[in-house]
């Protein structure tokens, strides 16, 4: 079975994001990238689907700038066969993405798509449903756990009250939540051999994808902030407060 | 212009989020029907059209929907959808589950978890776990969005819109429902509690979220955690408050232990009124309380909840 795993360079988590002066997007000019948190642990789903012998091959897109490519040596690193590289200096829309994957899906002959359930830089969490519903496939979103059996995957998912388990015909997709694994870290001998590993280079006009932008980004504010309040003595003054000034309980 | 809005319901009540929802919907302008999709739900249409200002009420009731399961909530709202000119849903993970891919096959880009409506084609939403807000104006011709719905006030009760039942038309599926396993609590519903009392890291075990459960039952509180206390695991994911957890607005949250970390923050900052207790003064979660605390917690809880007991609760 191939797996393909979907990955997107954004800004690293333990970055703060500021906003430009602008007001036109959030500043990524000199800041550390890496590697969506959650492909990250669809990246090593992939890997130990390959070491369990359940994938015959797995492949790491990324649909980005030239420097996505450092995306995909971090898959290849972490034990992914070869990488697509769909090429554009456009920040795409989750809508565009779906179109382009869906593209490379159908080339690639995936039969499994593993990718996060979001993306933590637009937050969207669409990719994923989109992707599924193009290619006619059931999805299991924030999953918690998954496991193959014949024909079919069952994914236990995160859900508002708890767990919940769907059994999924393949082909399917599956978005990942984070208590899927533990992705883990790539040796330094990894490293060296993903630098070998095949990347094909694409561009989203090889796939005959219109990428229009469907929306406008009028303005990108900071939120509104909170300003710190008082510091109380004791748990005493805390109920007083909250009783008799917030009036909250 | 018509507005369709997807209420959340279990098949047996209908939820406050539908409500919320529909006060986003009117900030739109328009007509607001409501889609009740489930399985022997008509109590909850029933329900629904008490909402104020909705036209009407469509009731689509199947088997296959007793779960909300993606595939067949996709094709039943995309069959509603030649009528309609924008789709509203929440966005708890019932919707978040589906909402994309009905965008996908109407071939329009959905616009995540608006916590703010300008016009009928233009919302603010979220962006970098709320680090930035982002007004986006939609270009398309039919718009797919899903509602941070404690970002809304809820519609008021008091209409009478009509029902009617639509039929499915749905056909074999490729996914089914296997099973679930939902956490009991006699607790409110984290997302429509008035107050709630989370847990972070600093609570040092499960066990000791036992702390929190005396001062949750005299306010009434739900209980929540940081994403570091579900990683610990001390409590349950669907305890998790933030960015990659749910979003909550009481009139009082009280973080207890937890340092608040950007990642929490963005779960939480639109509460009315945020206490926190914390041993550590330097802690970010004080740049957003209103009250805080500096103590140690073990100390600090026992002392709460006995003032809260002196002062009657």
């Amino acid at each position: 079975m191939k797996v393909m795993v979907p990955v997107k360079r954004v800004l690293d988590y333990n970055v703060k994001a500021r906003v430009k002066a602008d007001q036109s997007g959030v500043d990524l000019s000199n800041v550390k990238m890496s590697m969506n948190p959650f492909d990250e642990i669809a990246v090593e789903e992939a890997v130990r689907l390959q070491e369990a012998g359940t994938a015959t091959e797995t492949i790491v897109v990324s649909i980005g700038p030239a420097k996505a490519q450092e995306t995909i040596r971090t898959g290849l690193a972490m034990g992914m066969d070869r990488g697509v590289h769909v090429q554009t200096d456009e920040d795409l829309e989750p809508l565009a993405i779906a179109k382009i994957l869906k593209a490379v899906a159908d080339a690639e002959g995936a039969e499994l798509v593993v990718m996060g359930k979001q993306a933590i830089d637009n937050d969207y969490g669409a990719t994923g449903g989109m992707l599924a519903a193009l290619l006619d496939w059931p999805i299991g979103s924030a999953a918690n756990s998954m496991s193959i059996e014949g024909g079919a995957i069952s994914v236990v998912k995160e859900v508002d009250g708890g767990l919940q388990t769907v059994k999924l015909q393949l082909p399917a997709l599956v978005t990942a939540d984070l208590r899927l694994n533990e992705p883990r870290y790539a040796s330094l001998p990894n490293i060296m051999k993903a630098k070998k590993k095949p990347i094909e280079a694409k561009t989203p006009a090889d796939y005959g994808v219109d990428t229009t932008p469907r929306l406008k980004t009028l303005k990108v504010t900071e939120p509104a902030g909170r300003k710190a309040g008082i510091k109380v003595e004791d748990a005493a003054a805390l109920v007083d407060k909250l009783k008799n000034e917030a009036g909250v309980i | 212009m018509a507005v369709l809005v997807i209420a959340e319901h279990d098949n047996v009540s209908l939820k406050d989020a539908t409500h919320k929802t529909v006060s986003a919907a009117a900030k739109m302008g328009g007509d607001i029907d409501i889609l009740v999709a489930g399985k022997d739900v008509k109590a909850v249409m029933a329900a629904a059209a008490k909402i104020d200002g909705v036209r009407a009420v469509i009731g689509v009731d199947h088997a296959s929907l007793e779960r909300q399961l993606a595939e067949a909530m996709e094709t039943v709202v995309v069959g509603l959808m030649g009528n309609y000119d924008a789709v509203l849903s929440p966005d708890t993970t019932t919707h978040k589950n589906y909402m994309p891919r009905v965008a996908a096959k109407l071939d329009v880009q959905q616009i995540s978890s608006i916590t703010g409506v300008e016009s009928a084609d233009t919302f603010v939403r979220p962006i970098y776990a709320g680090n930035a807000m982002a007004t986006v104006q939609s270009t398309d011709s039919k718009k797919v969005v899903t509602v941070r719905a404690t970002a809304f006030p809820a519609a008021g009760e008091g209409g009478s819109a009509s029902t009617s039942e639509s039929d499915a038309g749905l056909g074999a599926l490729k996914s089914e429902y296997v099973g679930e396993e939902l956490s009991k609590s006699d607790r409110p519903e984290l997302t429509a509690a008035k107050v709630v009392i989370s847990g972070g890291r600093g609570m040092g075990s499960g066990e000791n979220f036992k702390l929190l459960e005396g001062i949750a039952d005299k306010l009434g509180a739900a209980m929540g955690a940081s994403r570091a206390a579900v990683d610990a695991g001390f409590v349950p994911n669907d305890w998790q408050v933030g960015q990659t957890g749910k979003a909550v607005a009481p009139a009082l949250y009280i973080a207890v232990g937890i340092s608040g970390a950007i990642q929490h923050l963005a779960g939480m900052k639109d509460s009315k009124v945020i206490a926190a207790i914390n041993k550590d003064e330097d802690a970010p979660i004080f740049t957003v309380a209103d009250y805080g605390l500096v103590a140690d917690l073990f100390k600090a809880l026992p002392e709460f909840e006995a003032e809260l007991e002196k002062a009657g609760y």
